[in-house]
């Protein structure tokens, strides 16, 4: 190292690698590419988890012998090494429950990461408040929240998706590594501090999330829809990349806080700021899919498998709203006059035409697609707000849909097995009475969508509205309240035809599903909604606080 | 009798716009998907005029990474494309005979 | 790089016929690329535009993008492409017509706007004398335009490629890093689109409670409850072993 150091021109610094913030992304890429050996190795599985071993040992001697790390990391890699090899010998017949088994681990393994940072952080620990690693890592409140809330929906997925898959026939064994490295996608765009990490991240997640969404090979429906998205997904990263090039133009920096302050010097040309600004705008406007960038959505939640939509709209979502929050509310508070208008008006159409488009939908899964639409649009309320509470508002409302959006695909996963199609709302005549404790749950994630009191859509609303008023923007208050009574029709729509229509014959005879892991993730999604809806203070506070941007 | 860097970024904007066009009029999922890799090397071109504009390295390692990514799209997007062609010749005989020629 | 282009970098006449010739061949086949029915004489534009592109890079001081674009582009993007083309045999599709009535003309008028805008705001402060890169007016200050510094002192200093190399792993180290999981993520979408040939029956967790497959998806042939046997490990081995290459080619 020291000699290669003096090799180095002036002026040329190897930076210094902040193991510790990193982390997470280290977590879950490894284990993606563990599950993935696992999975290939075939018979050898167990040789090949020895192999793990030995590595994990490796790096455990490696961080233990300079001194550095602390004895607590060494002590976790060497558990890691036991525990991936003791599971290998117990499930090596089953890959598929141990690649399962390992990524719930993983995600585990990621939350606990983020408490320690959030505590070390809270602490003036070693997490600092500013970007690290030449720049390009901001570990901050909105990294961590987002870390949070992934690695959660990481876990609720993996459970809403085994005996999914195995029915359909599309259990491969690629499945989780792909989800392990869409998450650390998500993670790596959430703690992004340069816009170039910004587009890596997206690009990560998405690329992953195109595969997944084809990963039901011989279905046309997930086929077209998966191109559908790829292709649009590019076209937008186009928009987004030129974007970031008439930024690094302008200012000759691709980090956002620099490039930020920098854009707001009145000797910057204005041209490029306004044109860098606009096209950044279109191209995160496509990632959270604001109306008129939305089209890709229904499509691409209507055909990937139910439980990778699911994955989509809690996990995606959140991510995305964090590179947009940090670019744009974090970067570039100063150019607020010029974009806060813009996405205002995005956020008034996406509400109304979101709301207007999922009443006129039959199919489930489609309702629910743009359903995410005007959900969209009610997080970007908190984000034109320009505030701390603006910015907590919009985290806790994308925990909110998250944790909704997981409960309601996942009744979804449930139902679809059910009847091998996909759910219609005539499909849900009478399952009140049929499967009482499953209608009763849907019931509860579509009131809490709708935002009823009494669950955690009401008080993510509430927040919402909060941030606006404060904001002055009125009249966006307004509109996300036309917006939900618009929203609420079709929620209570299929809430009577569950409740108060009675069962068709062709329903009667098919089996209720006996109790599985989609049916525990959704319990899990359910006691949260109404766990979050009845105690929020703690959360929306964490929330708030988690409103901090790295310089 | 010399060129204003300026020059440089309207063609690369007139690249760009063509590829978004295109991206539009065309039906061929094949050719969108090349009006895509046009656009992004349009932004590529952008990103080395401004490096040279700014007399700084960074706009090129940027392209750089502009590239990598563009291939790893490719590479999934024609995997995808490949399925889905062959998804529908098995599905759609009448496809069959245009697709053996 | 030929002497031309070595006159060309340092601006002058040079630079400006190369712009001219170069960018006109660019320009034209872009709109060939739009504007072919054939998506093999499509994708033929493309390589046409890259290579013209390639130059600009060398003009541009961008001296190892010119290569890369050269090899990773026109080399291997565009061989992808058109053995993509050549294999599905879709090259005799008439893909100009429209899906929806007036699209193109609204296409075109969105086109139009677009390059206006895009045109305006980029180049606008770029046009003046000291936006001449390297030029004596750029670097003294003087004359009108954002002035153009040029790479000229930075190239010479390190070098193109080696400046490039110091800025990879210093201060993009974690980007270049992160590549990984993209190329990764690339190779296992290859082999999960791409696989031709799949066992059903290790779409199946062996031992777990399964509902039978539905009628017509091609996987009901198999029992499911048959469990793992040699051969079937052996094949999923074989294919993971030659992992790379075969995703690669399979695209």
């Amino acid at each position: 190292m020291s000699a290669l150091a003096q090799q180095l021109p002036a002026g040329v610094e190897i930076p210094e690698i902040p193991w510790a913030a990193i982390s997470p992304e280290l977590t879950l890429f490894g284990a993606g590419i563990l599950v993935l050996l696992l999975d290939t190795a075939g018979e050898r599985r167990r040789s090949a988890s020895a192999i793990a071993l030995v590595a994990l040992l490796g790096i455990a001697a490696l961080a233990a012998i300079p001194g550095e790390a602390a004895p607590v990391v060494v002590a976790l890699l060497i558990g890691a090494g036991v525990v991936q090899l003791a599971l290998t010998l117990w499930l090596h017949t089953r890959p598929r429950l141990l690649g399962a088994v390992l990524t719930v681990l993983a995600f585990a393994a990621t939350i606990g990461i983020a408490a320690w940072q959030y505590q070390a952080a809270a602490n003036g620990g070693p997490v600092a408040t500013e970007s690290l690693l030449a720049d390009m890592v901001a570990v901050d409140g909105v990294a961590l929240f987002t870390r949070f809330v992934v690695a959660g929906a990481g876990i609720i997925t993996v459970l809403l998706g085994f005996a999914y898959l195995q029915d359909r026939r599309i259990h491969r064994g690629e499945y989780y590594p792909l989800l392990l490295l869409t998450a650390t996608g998500m993670t790596l765009l959430a703690s992004a501090a340069d816009l170039l990490m910004v587009f890596l991240g997206i690009e990560i997640l998405s690329l992953a999330l195109y595969v997944m969404s084809g990963i039901a090979r011989r279905d046309m429906a997930s086929q077209e829809s998966a191109f559908k998205y790829l292709l649009l997904g590019a076209f937008s990263s186009a928009f987004l990349l030129y974007g970031i090039a008439l930024v690094y133009g302008a200012t000759g920096t691709t980090h956002i806080a620099t490039a930020g302050a920098e854009l707001a010097d009145p000797a910057t040309p204005a041209g490029l700021v306004f044109a860098g600004i606009a096209l950044m705008l279109v191209g995160f406007a496509f990632k959270v899919a604001l109306v008129p960038f939305h089209m890709w959505t229904p499509d691409v939640y209507q055909g990937a498998p139910t439980p990778v939509t699911a994955f989509m709209a809690a996990a995606t979502k959140v991510a995305a709203f964090a590179a947009f929050l940090r670019v744009f509310t974090g970067g570039m508070e100063q150019l607020a006059w010029i974009w806060v208008p813009a996405v205002s008006v995005l956020a008034a159409v996406t509400m109304i035409v979101g709301a207007v488009l999922a009443v006129v939908q039959d199919d489930l899964k489609r309702m629910l697609g743009y359903s995410a639409v005007a959900h969209a649009g009610y997080a970007a309320i908190g984000l034109v707000a320009v505030s701390d509470i603006g910015t907590g508002a919009t985290l806790f409302y994308l925990l909110a849909y998250a944790v909704m959006s997981l409960g309601s695909f996942g009744i979804l996963t449930i139902l679809e097995r059910r009847q091998r199609k996909a759910i219609a709302i005539a499909d849900l005549r009478g399952l009140g009475q049929r499967a009482p404790a499953l209608a009763a749950m849907f019931a509860l994630f579509l009131l809490s969508l709708a935002g009823i009191p009494g669950t955690v859509g009401f008080i993510a609303k509430f927040g919402i509205v909060r941030a606006a008023v404060d904001a002055g923007l009125v009249w966006l208050a307004v509109v996300l309240v036309v917006s939900s009574v618009i929203a609420a029709y079709f929620y209570i729509r299929v809430i009577v035809a569950m409740f108060m229509d009675e069962e068709p014959a062709h329903l009667a005879d098919l089996p209720v599903p006996p109790a599985s892991a989609a049916s525990t993730g959704v319990s899990v999604a359910a006691v949260a909604v109404i766990a979050l809806g009845v105690l929020p203070p703690a959360v929306i506070d964490l929330a708030e606080r988690a409103a901090t941007f790295a310089g | 009798m010399s060129v204003p860097a300026g020059y440089y970024l309207i063609l690369a904007a007139a690249l760009f716009s063509i590829g978004a066009v295109g991206v539009l009029i065309r039906r061929s999922v094949i050719v969108m998907f090349m009006c895509v890799e046009l656009m992004l090397n349009s932004v590529n071109l952008t990103l080395v005029t401004f490096a040279r504009i700014n007399a700084s390295l960074d706009g090129q390692v940027l392209a750089f990474f502009v590239i990598v990514v563009a291939a790893a799209e490719v590479t999934v997007g024609l995997a995808l494309i490949v399925n889905l062609f062959r998804l529908r010749a098995s599905t759609d005989a009448d496809q069959v005979g245009a697709l053996r020629a | 790089m030929t002497p031309v282009l070595a006159q060309a970098t340092e601006g002058g006449a040079a630079e400006l016929w190369t712009f001219i010739i170069v960018g006109a061949v660019a320009l034209g086949s872009a709109f060939g690329l739009i504007l072919m029915r054939n998506a093999v004489h499509a994708a033929l534009m493309l390589v046409l535009n890259f290579l013209a592109i390639a130059v600009l890079y060398a003009v541009l001081q961008a001296q190892f993008l010119a290569v890369i674009q050269l090899i990773v582009y026109a080399g291997a993007i565009v061989v992808l492409f058109l053995f993509v083309l050549m294999l599905l045999g879709v090259s005799r599709e008439d893909s100009l017509t429209a899906r929806v009535p007036g699209q193109k003309t609204m296409a075109s008028v969105l086109g139009v706007l677009l390059f206006v805008s895009l045109a305006a705001a980029t180049a606008g402060p770029f046009l003046g004398d000291a936006s001449v890169c390297g030029s004596e007016e750029a670097l003294t200050g003087t004359g009108d335009g954002v002035p153009c510094l040029g790479l000229a002192a930075v190239n010479a200093a390190e070098g193109n490629l080696r400046g490039l190399g110091f800025l990879l792993f210093t201060d993009y180290v974690w980007a270049f890093e992160v590549t990984a999981v993209l190329l990764v993520i690339a190779a296992i979408g290859a082999i999960v689109l791409g696989r031709r040939q799949e066992d059903p029956s290790e779409l199946v967790e062996p031992g777990s409670t399964v509902l039978p497959a539905r009628r017509g998806s091609g996987s009901a042939a198999t029992e499911p409850g048959a469990g793992p046997t040699d051969a079937d490990e052996g094949a999923a081995t074989e294919t993971s072993e030659a992992t790379p290459s075969e995703g690669e080619e399979r695209t």
